[in-house]
């Protein structure tokens, strides 16, 4: 019966949809109020709907349904049950269950904290986001139904995916898919804007905290799916440039563009073409990244079974959505008119260019993740852009938009001399210079590139220290007033800037000296072998066979010696699942503030010994810090009270789910 | 300058600053492509003397050798007409078989080796890395047509 509930509470859920894009559409065009004001209700029941669809499938999931096709093909009685429930997204039916669920979350959020913003206004954002949702459950009522049933029943399930049994894949879709799910909302605004011509500060301030969580949330999303590949793949990267990852990685640096541009928009009323464009624009490449990653013309983990059906139905919907709102942005956008005007220097240019180097990073990106499906799609057989073509390209674009954000912060609106912009920064530059050609002799040998990313690091954390010195001076100029109370004083959005930047010093740091100083070595060691690893000398001590709950495996037992001292015991094991027959590597890490010790084992040799992967990857988990912190910065600043104090309007985006 | 100029400078600025990014990229994409050969195309010399490509198919049964120092292997990629021998150092993917599907990305040697510095294997027991597929498909076409 379960399964039933759930596919009936989807259809319902579909039909009301219709029925929300209607009341908000043609009652904004008709100017009918009731239907108009109906749409707040509908947005909360199509959420309630779409939950109990969900619950139904998860809870066929933990008690082992295999009638349930999705669910034998998923899951097994032998799983743990975490992982059993993290098996409800773990499939292509799932995560559709999970996009649609987050989708009408956000509208359900939308409808409950927007009470400052007008009806007409809120019904069109509404019913643009009906709209959307109607093609998602179109596609999962005709193309994938994740409530199929299996006759006859299965004895047991084929089993979840071993590499997605893990802790971090159990957070990662759902932090991710809010990502970017959650910038539906700002291009639900987007539209709004351009349909009713209200294209104002305010607008922007509305639109604001709704696109920074759903920022905050994918970078969250994608840390989280780096940290698991580096973890889980059992070699050790943390960044593969594989399409996948380029698909959430485009709608992240067109949103990261979008942030800036919409906090012109709001300050100066400028940059109101460029930020709904750039709505439009980043929501779009979330769905493309939808198809990439669902229509199986992508090779990866993330690829389920080619269905060409599936495919070509997303590919359509993807047409039909983004040709649409090009269409309505083409007509009119002309109308919106310009903004306020700003000198060569000032903050407005500074945030013009780290838009635009922005858009062109995500745009090499878009190159080099499709092209090769082009070629192959047209029959000119295949081709691959590895890494080295990212990684030319990525950084040299981002190096000037790593040194802007040492500037732009300090810089004036409208107008900012450029002697005094030097006066305030020389102090930063020098001491980031010299400390940046000093510093790799510390660390060991001197490397251009090292020297470059810690320069930019240490420009980036020096000037936003500068940022906030020059902001207390001006507060305590001619006045007595204590630290405490001065730092309080500061809106927590202007905390949530320098924390996000300060962020984005600590990634770079990570890459840098991961890339820079990181020591790997494959190697045959039999029991009593050591190798030796910069100041480490490991030895393996035991091999060991060992039976998990639905695996099977060997787990070796290595001591890490620094000198005489014994520092750490670690285990990695070698684990066969069952069911699948799938081989899985599972390293052993011991996590450090300044590196991370990483041991895989790699495959049996003839005579009882093995081949053993060490790495030694110094400043490692700077990386996730990073990212960590810029997302915390996002979260600081929805928190403002300005956002709150607006009333209700936009502000409760911090408790949005 | 009047601020019609300093407009102008704007825009002229960020148009160049685009013009240089996207020469810098088109011209970075193309010293980047890596081309996909098939074992057959790879013995009749179609495939690049210099530069790196990648071989596809399937790893012919019994041909996986390994080196004394047990990190240096050597197999066979086979699309069912011709074989390449392949030597890799490092540890091969989890789900590396003899007779299932492999991707490996290097370059071909003057004695006919393929030296690589990426192999790869397929996700899960089912599926097949597209690579591969394809050498097994041209293959079974040119082995039709004759």
């Amino acid at each position: 019966m379960t399964p039933e509930i759930g596919h009936f509470a989807i259809i319902l859920a579909f039909c009301m949809s219709v029925l929300q894009s209607l009341f908000g559409l043609v009652g904004y065009a008709r100017g009918y109020v009731q239907w108009m004001s109906s749409v707040r209700r509908t947005s909360y029941l199509i959420f309630l709907l779409t939950s109990v669809g969900f619950a139904c499938l998860a809870i066929s999931f933990l008690t082992n349904d295999f009638s349930v096709l999705n669910v034998a093909s998923n899951s097994n009685s032998q799983l743990p049950w975490p992982y059993r429930l993290a098996a409800t997204w773990g499939s292509h039916e799932g995560s559709l269950l999970l996009w649609v669920l987050m989708l009408t979350g956000w509208m359900a959020a939308v409808a409950r904290f927007s009470r400052g913003i007008p009806t007409e206004m809120i019904s069109l954002i509404l019913g643009v986001m009906a709209t959307v949702a109607i093609g998602f459950y179109l596609f999962m009522l005709l193309t994938s139904n994740p409530f199929d049933r299996l006759l006859p029943p299965a004895a047991d399930g084929r089993d979840l995916n071993p590499l997605l049994q893990d802790p971090g894949m159990v957070i990662h879709p759902p932090m991710l898919y809010m990502g970017y799910v959650g910038f539906s909302v700002v291009f639900a605004f987007a539209i709004a804007a351009l349909i009713s011509g209200r294209l104002d500060t305010t607008w922007a301030r509305w639109s604001r905290p709704w696109t920074t969580v759903a920022w905050a949330f994918l970078t969250i999303g994608i840390a989280l799916g780096s940290w698991w590949a580096y973890y889980e793949l059992g070699w050790g990267g943390w960044w593969f440039w594989d399409p996948v990852e380029n698909a959430s990685f485009m709608p992240w640096l067109c949103g990261t563009a979008l942030m800036h541009s919409l906090l012109v928009t709001e300050k100066r009323g400028s940059f109101k073409i460029w930020t709904v464009l750039l709505a439009i624009i980043t929501f779009s490449l979330s769905l493309l990244g939808t198809f990439l990653v669902r229509s199986g013309v992508l090779t990866s983990v993330h690829a389920f079974a080619t269905d060409p059906e599936r495919g070509v139905f997303i590919l359509g919907f993807l047409v039909v959505v983004i040709g649409t709102s090009l269409l309505l942005f083409a007509w009119r956008a002309p109308k919106v008119g310009l903004g306020g005007k700003f000198q060569t220097v000032s903050r407005e240019s500074a945030l013009l260019a780290n838009n635009v180097l922005l858009v062109v990073a995500a745009a090499s990106v878009l190159l080099g993740t499709l092209y090769p499906l082009f070629l192959d799609a047209l029959g000119f057989g295949k081709i691959s852009v590895g890494p080295p073509y990212f990684d030319a390209v990525f950084f040299p674009i981002m190096a000037p938009a790593m040194f802007l954000m040492g500037v732009g912060p300090l810089a004036r609106w409208k107008d900012s001399p450029v002697p005094d912009l030097m006066q305030k920064l020389k102090w930063s530059f020098i001491v980031a210079v010299v400390s940046a050609l000093i510093l790799p002799f510390v660390m060991g040998d001197w490397n251009v590139l090292v020297s470059i990313g810690l320069l930019l690091a240490l420009w980036i954390a020096l000037a936003s220290i500068v940022n906030l010195g020059t902001r207390l001076k001006q507060i305590r100029s001619g006045r007595t007033v204590t630290l405490v109370s001065a730092l309080s004083s500061i809106p927590r959005s202007y905390y949530g800037m320098l924390l996000a930047h300060i962020g984005v010093a600590v990634f770079i740091v990570g890459v840098t000296l991961v890339n820079g100083y990181e020591v790997e070595k494959d190697v045959k060691m039999s029991i009593g072998d050591t190798v030796s690893m910069g100041s480490y000398t490991i030895q393996l001590d035991s091999l060991e066979d060992l039976t998990g709950p639905n695996y099977e495996g060997v787990e070796g037992t290595l001591s890490v010696y620094k000198g005489e001292r014994l520092v750490e015991v670690m285990y990695p094991q070698k684990r066969m699942y069952t069911v699948q027959q799938m081989p899985m590597t599972e390293a052993a890490i011991d996590t450090g503030f300044t590196r991370d010790l990483y041991i895989s084992l790699g495959e049996p040799l003839n005579d009882g010994a093995w081949v053993v992967r060490v790495y030694l990857k110094p400043f490692v988990d700077w990386i996730w810090g990073g990212c960590f912190l810029m997302a915390l910065g996002g979260i600081f600043a929805v928190s403002d009270r300005r956002y709150r104090k607006a009333g209700s309007s936009s502000a409760a985006a911090t408790s949005a789910p | 300058m009047k601020p019609r100029h300093k407009r102008l400078v704007l825009i002229l600025l960020v148009l160049l600053l685009v013009g240089a990014g996207t020469a810098f990229v088109l011209t970075a994409f193309k010293s980047n492509l890596v081309f996909f050969y098939t074992p057959t195309e790879a013995v009749a010399g179609k495939s690049p003397k210099d530069s790196s490509f990648r071989i596809g198919g399937m790893v012919l049964e019994g041909s996986l050798q390994r080196a004394e120092d047990g990190v240096t292997v050597q197999f066979e990629i086979t699309d069912t007409i011709e074989n390449v021998p392949v030597q890799f150092k490092g540890i091969l993917p989890d789900l590396f078989q003899e007779g299932k599907g492999v991707v490996a990305q290097g370059k071909m040697t003057d004695s006919g080796v393929f030296v690589a510095d990426q192999v790869l294997a397929k996700h899960d027991e089912n599926y097949m890395p597209p690579e591969a597929a394809e050498a097994l498909e041209r293959a079974r076409k040119i082995k039709e047509a004759e």
